[in-house]
């Protein structure tokens, strides 16, 4: 495979290729204007990128071949909003039907299906490679999605889209727990049994309905396998996210955002580990990523071609992505540093320690990788 | 016929030329010039068809101050500007 990565950053997006003398950046698309999320579409090569234009609104850019040329085409919106109906958050802020942020961006299984996950909190889908986009009401209406709140941001988003073979789907919100659709999202299960929240009060830390999973993954070719970072810490299931275990032994830290699984071993897993909370640094101004083999069992600190001195860099929920090998990884962090390794994390290479602040890195992988 | 001019910034994301079109109102004067430039609408009006937060609109060099419903009567001759509010991106 021809390595191709796709960086989405707070000023443009980058591609980057893996030629003969190592990784570089071969365009660079968007300048000056925040990239929230890309979608290299591995069904066709499409790629689509979501844009934050501040004054001027989201949009969505698709291009057909390959970055050189990018058009502008319908962005998820908000049906228009019933007279008289006022959409409230659990303390009784106004919930406004006006997408702010693409947050997630998927390929569905279908010819043309594409999902799109937003802040505040709207699922849309597309069935037409993006030409137009609908709201997912069945998930709109839901009662429970009711209970959402905001997670580091004012309004609730969905910021993880899992696709299965089958079409199967699994969201993760934050904050609203993580949610099920084995129907084509005509229907909706809240799942996350043994998922806990202690920023919640007591009696709340058990509600499905209010957990703050920062990211969530699937592994591509054992898709019982999902793995959590969640606020709280690390979580796992080995059924399609009906059952979570917690993951406690995650060193040096259980807080982080990112969480990324091996394509083919469900037990394989790494993460971005950061001191929790009102903090957000590296543990000890060390940027470090973790690795299990085993299931989260024990965890291999890998830090090899990391700043480990006065680093201050956090890696975002999108921003550590595997390629279809298992041994290629990027990891982009809020302060514009940029890695890669080819060994599985054991080693990584600095690309950059100066591009803007890193939203999200994406290989773009062929069909079936 | 209202003269309605855009932002040079906006140039850069999308093609919106002056324009002169009718209208009796704000609303009016600019659904008939994204009747004539669709792609712009979405860039000035948020979902709920609302002036974006951060757009401003001067009408004869008066800012615009009915952001939901642009009901604000505009004269024959109207220089309407759609322009970035300086609290925004």
């Amino acid at each position: 495979m021809i390595g191709q990565l796709l960086v989405a950053t707070r000023k443009g997006l980058f591609q980057l290729e893996r030629g003969g003398a190592g990784w570089s950046i071969a365009r660079v698309s968007f300048l000056g204007d925040a990239v929230s999320m890309v979608l290299p579409d591995p069904r066709d090569g499409t790629l689509y990128a979501g844009l934050g234009l501040g004054h001027f609104g989201v949009k969505l850019r698709r291009s057909r071949d390959g970055g050189a040329r990018w058009e502008d085409i319908a962005a998820p919106a908000y049906p228009r909003q019933p007279d008289g109906v006022r959409d409230t958050l659990p303390d009784g802020r106004e919930w406004p039907w006006r997408v702010e942020q693409i947050w997630s961006l998927e390929a569905g299984k279908k010819d043309g299906a594409l999902w799109c996950g937003t802040i505040p909190g709207g699922l849309f889908r597309s069935d037409d490679h993006g030409d137009s986009w609908s709201l997912v009401q069945s998930l709109w209406d839901h009662p429970k999605r009711k209970a959402w709140f905001g997670g580091g941001y004012e309004f609730p988003g969905i910021h993880s889209i899992c696709v299965e073979d089958t079409g199967a789907l699994t969201l993760g919100v934050s904050c609203g727990g993580v949610w099920r659709s084995e129907d084509d999202g005509a229907t909706w299960d809240l799942r996350g049994e043994g998922m806990y929240a202690a920023f919640m009060p007591p009696e709340r830390s058990y509600d499905m309905s209010i957990q703050d999973p920062h990211r969530i993954v699937q592994c591509p070719s054992n898709p019982d396998m999902i793995w959590v970072q969640h606020h709280n810490g690390v979580f796992r299931s080995t059924d399609r996210g009906a059952h979570w275990q917690d993951v406690p032994a995650a060193v040096p830290a259980s807080f982080g955002f990112a969480v990324a699984v091996h394509p083919r071993d469900g037990n394989t897993a790494w993460l971005v580990p950061a001191v929790k909370d009102e903090n957000r640094t590296p543990v000890d101004a060390k940027v470090v990523v973790s690795r299990t083999r085993d299931g989260g069992k024990t965890w291999t600190v890998l830090r090899e071609g990391l700043p480990q001195e006065h680093a201050y860099d956090i890696v975002y929920r999108h921003a550590l992505d595997v390629d279809g090998t298992g041994d290629v990884l990027a990891c982009g962090s809020s302060t514009g540093a940029l890695w890669i390794s080819e060994d599985g994390g054991d080693r990584w290479q600095e690309i950059s320690a100066h591009l803007p602040p890193i939203y999200a890195v994406r290989f773009v992988k062929g069909a079936g990788s | 016929m209202a003269r309605v001019t855009f932002t040079p910034n906006l140039e850069r994301h999308v093609s919106c030329p002056p324009r002169d079109v009718p209208g009796r109102t704000v609303r009016e004067v600019l659904d008939n010039y994204f009747h004539e430039e669709p792609k712009v609408r979405s860039y000035v009006l948020d979902d709920q068809g609302a002036l974006r937060r951060h757009v401003v609109v001067f009408v004869d060099g008066a800012q615009m101050r009915d952001r939901t419903h642009l009901a604000e009567e505009v004269g024959d001759s109207a220089s309407i500007y759609v322009m970035q509010a300086l609290s925004g991106g």
